[in-house]
């Protein structure tokens, strides 16, 4: 058991939403469908599917952060969606998450040093000089300066603010990070540098990821395990190695297809 | 301006074309850009962000912001019915002529380019209204048969932007940038807010659509899996400049300026046999430049 970190066993979500003229109606929409997945420790888990698919929901539904309907994930032995709000809280100190969107996920009137240390603040995790001195370690690691702190987010590109969406998640010293499309809204080149920040990070401080993305190229380099998601259920996973040489389920297999530049593969 | 019609001579000729912010005339955005685009041929321009390459397409629909202006450069468009012109000079009633009809583009964020409050059916027949003076039965018709051919069902054509998904939805912009058939279509990174398979699908999509209209293809990214996949030729710009332009397989297969090849070296494979790069400015004279090279 101990090989697993968190682990998530048949997990579903039905969303409703509304149909029919005025919306009278009701459809279910079923997110997550017996979704059931392990994350080894010090690994990296992507999950990879198109839009639609339920891995963002996953995500959300792992840290707690939407309410699942029936299921359990299973961190440090206990059933993460069975603890009160207290218990949940201290508990997210050791689960933290990555976001999409580096536009639109740190706060614009915030200053990045209280953008970054608002986690320590919360967890009431040392006093204010200890505080700044963290602050300024993790930004000093993920390749910024300690003047950055007296900024605001819209003087920092792309790149840079999602290196401040990877501070601000790993400077409380999180066991798992849950990554969700973290380069996704980033150029190609500047893809490579945050994917090696978060691979080095991961070395250093032991991390386990999970990695949401649809693109597989990038999944291939920095995934140990896959999982594919197709319309709210697991259709396939297992090792990256195995399941990119020899894909066995048709969705995978055209995932997999829709790789852009084939040709160029080895340019 | 109009010379005779010459069927060697290319769709699109951008010559030297400069642009600059107008109350900082000095600092230059896209400096001294010539490319051309031929017809039935595919020119993709790559870039990282702030490379000026969406400028460059901006400019060539004269829908550069007010702020900004075309210090020098011609953009020669060159047309069936009134040869090769000029259209930087043109009137802003002259252009409207032009876009949509002649030269339609199609923007990056299917989300936020359409209108939410009209019907797709709408929005694609609004050009067809505009230049073609389509009415009524006939409307209804080329809308269905747009519709069907970038693979919508035609009788989505009463739904509203927020019933589509983000692919339907660049299908929708798609649609209607062909729908008079223009001899040039530009496409501003058309794929890059989407999933890989709906990627792929939009792609062939482009590529048939330019075949069978025989139409002129500029394609803005930054992904150079994209590029190996649609380009016939390939314009590589950084900061505003020109640094590498040719055929797909002598751009790829084999770079000359070290930007291109730095460029290609941090795409990720999906073999997984090359290893991740961070993109390296190294080449660069500059040491301040190239410390600042993450943050253009």
């Amino acid at each position: 058991m101990s090989e697993y970190i968190l682990q998530a066993k048949h997990l579903t979500k039905t969303y409703t939403q509304r149909s029919g003229k005025f919306g009278f109606g009701k459809t279910l929409v079923k997110a997550l469908n017996d979704v059931s997945i392990n994350l080894r420790a010090g690994k990296t888990l992507a999950v990879v599917g198109e839009s639609g698919s339920g891995k963002s929901t996953l995500a959300r539904c792992l840290l707690q952060l939407q309410s699942i309907d029936s299921g359990e994930v299973i961190f440090a032995g206990k059933d993460l969606a069975k603890l009160n709000a207290e218990a949940l809280r201290s508990m997210r100190k050791d689960l933290q998450m990555v976001f999409q969107d580096p536009f639109a996920s740190l706060n614009p009137r915030m200053r990045i040093g209280d953008l970054v240390g608002e986690g320590l603040l919360i967890h009431g995790l040392g006093d204010a000089a200890e505080r700044k001195n963290k602050v300024i370690a993790m930004l000093k690691r993920v390749g910024l300066t300690e003047a950055d702190m007296q900024k605001y987010p819209h003087e920092f590109s792309g790149g840079q603010r999602q290196r401040i969406g990877i501070a601000r998640a790993l400077v409380l010293q999180p066991k798992v990070v849950v990554c969700d499309e973290p380069v996704s809204a980033l150029d190609v080149s500047i893809q490579a540098q945050i994917l090696l920040l978060l691979k080095e990070l991961q070395q250093e401080m032991a991390l386990s990821y999970i990695f949401i993305s649809h693109d597989l190229r990038v999944v291939r380099h920095i995934a140990d395990d896959i999982v594919v998601m197709h319309q709210g259920r697991v259709v396939e996973l297992g090792k990256v190695a195995d399941i990119y040489e020899q894909p066995q389920h048709a969705y995978t297999q055209s995932l997999l297809a829709a790789i852009p530049g084939k040709k160029v593969a080895n340019g | 301006m109009s010379a005779p019609t010459d069927t060697v001579q290319p769709l699109l000729q951008l010559q030297h074309v400069t642009i600059s912010p107008k109350s900082t005339p000095s600092r230059l955005l896209v400096n001294d850009v010539s490319f051309t685009i031929e017809a039935g041929k595919t020119t993709c321009v790559v870039g990282e962000s702030g490379s000026g390459k969406s400028l460059t397409a901006l400019s060539v629909m004269g829908l550069l912001s007010q702020q900004l202006q075309l210090n020098t450069g011609k953009v020669l468009f060159n047309d069936h019915e009134t040869g090769v012109q000029d259209i930087s000079l043109l009137s802003e009633k002259a252009l409207q002529k032009i876009r949509g009809a002649k030269i339609a583009m199609i923007f990056q964020e299917p989300m936020t380019s359409l209108n939410p409050v009209l019907t797709i059916g709408y929005q694609i027949g609004e050009s067809l209204t505009t230049h073609l003076g389509l009415k009524n039965h006939a409307l209804k018709n080329k809308i269905a048969s747009l519709l069907e051919m970038v693979g919508i069902p035609p009788n989505r054509a009463d739904s509203y932007p927020d019933e589509l998904s983000g692919g339907q939805r660049q299908r929708v912009m798609i649609a209607m940038s062909i729908a008079c058939e223009p001899r040039l279509l530009i496409a501003d990174e058309p794929t890059t807010a989407l999933d890989v398979t709906v990627q792929a699908q939009i792609l062939k999509l482009l590529d048939d659509l330019k075949t069978r209209m025989n139409m002129g293809m500029l394609f803005i990214t930054h992904d150079f899996g994209v590029v190996a996949d649609i380009a016939d030729n390939v314009v590589v710009m950084f900061r505003g400049e020109i640094v590498e332009a040719g055929a797909k397989q002598q751009v790829l297969n084999n770079p000359q300026h070290p930007y291109t090849k730095a460029l290609l070296a941090c795409v990720p494979d999906a073999e997984g046999k090359k290893d991740l790069k961070p993109i390296d400015y190294a080449w660069l004279p500059d040491r301040n430049l190239q410390s600042t090279g993450a943050a253009i």
